[in-house]
């Protein structure tokens, strides 16, 4: 005999009852939520149907500028949401792009939502890559759905997480559209239900990936707490300065959140 | 020197010498390999099911938007239909509200001051002062803004400013500019100082600088109402009443067109004197087109531009109100204090195609561009002796729309030059306070922000001056 369960519990329309957008009252929170993605993907659309702000959408690349802040309450716990600026990448230098790196990395983030436009898959697939390098908590939220449905596109969803080794949640944020789910998957991977293993891009050249390795084993006697060590030995061989400069204060392994506002400041200074 | 201190410095010891054992290119394979896994994660996961119409559809709208022969008459009628639809939805709302706030509401404020006998130069100051040029801001500037920027958001919304970017980028990159400017000077279209704001955008020092130097000569929020009612009250009442609307948009639509051009010589000029340099590349995406949520784009650009814009303008038309009666009362040798700076300012005012009222009211509202005109009309009211200031609730006809309008203007001695050159000063002078604050955040130069300020200001000064020495050598 089956034991009769109720599989309501589990389906997240009926937490939704429980969220309450917080706007800008963000006195104290429990998790730092950053927004990332490239231009033009939605993640005001994203930032505005998690806090229930009203942040200027336009459909135009660059609109978000500075980052925007805002919070919500799930289940008890207060987020609070970052809406980092639209980058491509992570690897140039502009003063965007910046921004939106050294917040990722010392910012400290509890997750990152990684918004991906899903009918422009691959191009923002390498941001994801990039991403996943540097934090192993990220989400991914597979938005504009509806236009890639209406231009015939299929995205197999579970095969891309499968292969990125992070959650991925499709959404049409317009729609309001799986943002439930993008919630809730939010609030398992903040409590540390779930954890993910992303994948971590192999450097197919000997003598790098013997460098590479020098410098790591180093990292994580120096840091004992970071969990991007290759990446940040790829960045010190490059001779990022703004990376070398947190080895050389001892940031990299901090963990205090009330630095974020500094480092953005100065970033964008 | 500790433990963990001598360990950082071995680490960066650590790579800067393993730096010259890895081959030199290995960021460009490193960057190559990224892409070479998103192409194949992407291609693994997504399948194609046919030909989608969509894209067929955008593909021929986008050849239709960009186009070098199609995409700037495309533009251009844009913008025009847009400014019509302002205009002659514009004229019966703004009639009615001056009916309501001025004809009805100001008479009924005056007998409630003098049934409870208020002192006259309180009763002036607030309800001669104050009010009416509150009235005039909301009248005069409501209408045109609740429809223009709800039609300017749809068409944000739908994806057509990176194509109006695309097609300007030409012409911004041979004047020594960003490409990208073309996207700040249509946020300046709405606000000067989101316009400012919106530069951050643009990577090269150099060229962030002409984007803040030249944002100014896009036509903004404050300044729109004053193009629009100036255009439909002397120049749309030039044609024939069925081509009135007509004329009037032309005549908004080329002061905005000359407001890009000028931008662009402006940017021209920075480029190749104190702001030499080589134009920078950029690539700019064009998003898909998405069908714009209307009641949204309704929702967030009433309350988030007008109603935002509007309150600013209330804010700063109050103490101006007080001002403007003061300086109209103050008697000083059988003449108000506003008559002699009129007429201390006349000689300028004439030599810009102006008057000594339009100068005076640019003085007065140093402060916010968008309470120019309510100043220019009460000050002209109260000096040319149009209806008696100050007498309890003497006939005050204000109609914003037609004849009466007119008529306080001509009493003003305005003639058609007038009407052209207020436009043209209006589309060029120094900007806002709020814009001059937000340049000066934005560069933190005093030298540049003053640049800013009186760039346009000298301009505009120049082309008045011009065109009102031209217009009167041979008409």
């Amino acid at each position: 005999m089956f034991k009769k369960k109720s599989t309501c519990g589990q389906c997240p329309a009926a937490h939704e009852g429980m969220l309450e957008k917080l706007g800008l009252r963000m006195d104290r929170w429990d998790h730092v939520i950053a927004l990332a993605g490239n231009p033009n993907t939605g993640k005001s659309t994203i930032f505005n149907a998690l806090t229930g702000l009203r942040q200027h959408t336009g459909n135009w690349p660059g609109k978000t500028i500075a980052r925007a802040e805002g919070g919500f309450s799930f289940q008890g716990k207060r987020y609070k949401v970052v809406d980092l600026p639209g980058t491509y990448s992570l690897l140039s230098a502009s003063q965007d792009e910046e921004v939106a790196r050294d917040f990722i990395l010392f910012g400290q983030p509890d997750l990152t939502v990684i918004v991906v436009d899903a009918t422009r898959l691959e191009r923002n697939l390498n941001l994801v890559l990039q991403v996943s390098q540097i934090t192993d908590r990220a989400i991914v939220c597979l938005n504009l759905m509806d236009e890639a449905r209406s231009h015939g596109l299929r995205i197999d969803d579970l095969g891309l997480a499968r292969d990125l080794g992070l959650p991925v949640v499709p959404c049409a944020a317009r729609q309001n559209e799986g943002i439930p789910f993008l919630i809730e998957e939010i609030a398992r991977m903040a409590s540390g239900q779930t954890t993910c293993q992303p994948r971590r891009l192999e450097y197919d050249i000997p003598v790098l990936q013997d460098a590479v390795s020098r410098l790591v084993a180093l990292l994580q006697r120096t840091f004992p707490k970071i969990t991007n060590a290759p990446w940040i030995a790829m960045r010190l061989l490059e001779g990022d300065r703004r990376i070398m400069e947190a080895v050389r204060s001892g940031e990299l392994g901090s963990q205090r959140f009330d630095r974020n506002a500094e480092i953005l400041e100065t970033a964008k200074g | 020197m500790d433990q963990s201190t001598s360990n950082r410095e071995k680490i960066l010891d650590l790579s800067n010498s393993l730096r010259w054992e890895i081959p030199a290119n290995f960021r460009d394979k490193w960057v190559e390999h990224i892409y070479a896994e998103s192409a194949r994660l992407a291609g693994r996961n997504t399948k194609k099911a046919g030909n989608s119409r969509r894209v067929a559809w955008e593909q021929r709208l986008d050849r239709l938007l960009t186009s070098r022969l199609t995409g700037f008459p495309v533009m251009i009628l844009v913008l025009a239909v847009v400014l019509w639809i302002t205009i002659v939805g514009a004229n019966k709302p703004s009639a009615f509200l001056a009916n309501q706030l001025m004809d009805i509401g100001h008479p009924a404020l005056k007998s409630f001051a003098a049934s409870i006998g208020m002192p006259w130069w309180l009763d002036g100051v607030l309800i001669d002062g104050m009010y009416l040029t509150t009235a005039w801001v909301v009248s005069v500037m409501l209408p045109p803004m609740a429809i223009f920027f709800p039609l300017f958001t749809l068409l944000e919304d739908f994806g057509y400013l990176p194509r109006v970017a695309f097609n300007l980028d030409y012409l911004f990159q041979r004047a020594g500019a960003h490409g990208k400017q073309a996207l700040t000077m249509c946020m300046g279209l709405g606000c000067n100082a989101a316009g400012v704001i919106a530069t951050r955008i643009i990577d090269s020092p150099r060229e962030k600088l002409i984007a803040i130097l030249t944002n100014n000569f896009a036509l903004c929020n404050g300044r729109w109402p004053t193009q629009i009612l100036i255009a439909t009250v002397f120049l749309g009442t030039l044609a024939p009443p069925a081509f009135a609307g007509l004329v009037a948009s032309a005549s908004v639509l080329a002061m905005a067109l000359l407001g890009v051009a000028l931008t662009l010589l402006t940017s021209w000029g920075l480029s190749r004197t104190i702001l030499k340099g080589e134009a920078s590349t950029f690539s700019l995406e064009l998003p898909p087109y998405r069908p714009p949520q209307i009641l949204r784009t309704l929702y967030t650009s009433l309350i988030d531009r007008t109603i935002f814009v509007l309150w600013r303008a209330i804010i700063f038309a109050l103490p101006a109100g007080a001002v403007i009666w003061l300086i109209a009362n103050l008697q000083i040798a059988n003449n108000s204090l506003a008559e002699h700076m009129i007429d201390w300012l006349d000689p300028l005012g004439w030599a810009l195609g102006l008057n000594g009222i339009i100068v005076l009211a640019y003085i007065v509202a140093i402060p916010a561009n968008e309470i120019v005109i309510p100043t220019i009309l009460m000050l002209t009211v109260m000096t040319t002796g149009v209806s008696g200031v100050g007498e309890q609730g003497a006939g005050v006809m204000f109609e914003t729309q037609g004849q009466p309008l007119i008529q306080i203007l001509t009493a003003g001695e305005w003639t058609v030059l007038t009407a052209v050159c207020l436009m043209l000063f209006s589309l060029c002078h120094n900007p806002c306070s709020t814009t001059i604050f937000t340049i000066w955040k934005e560069t933190r130069s005093a030298r540049w922000t003053v640049l800013a300020a009186f760039l346009p200001l000298v301009l505009g000064i120049l082309i008045c001056g011009a065109v009102a020495l031209i217009w009167r050598v041979t008409i």
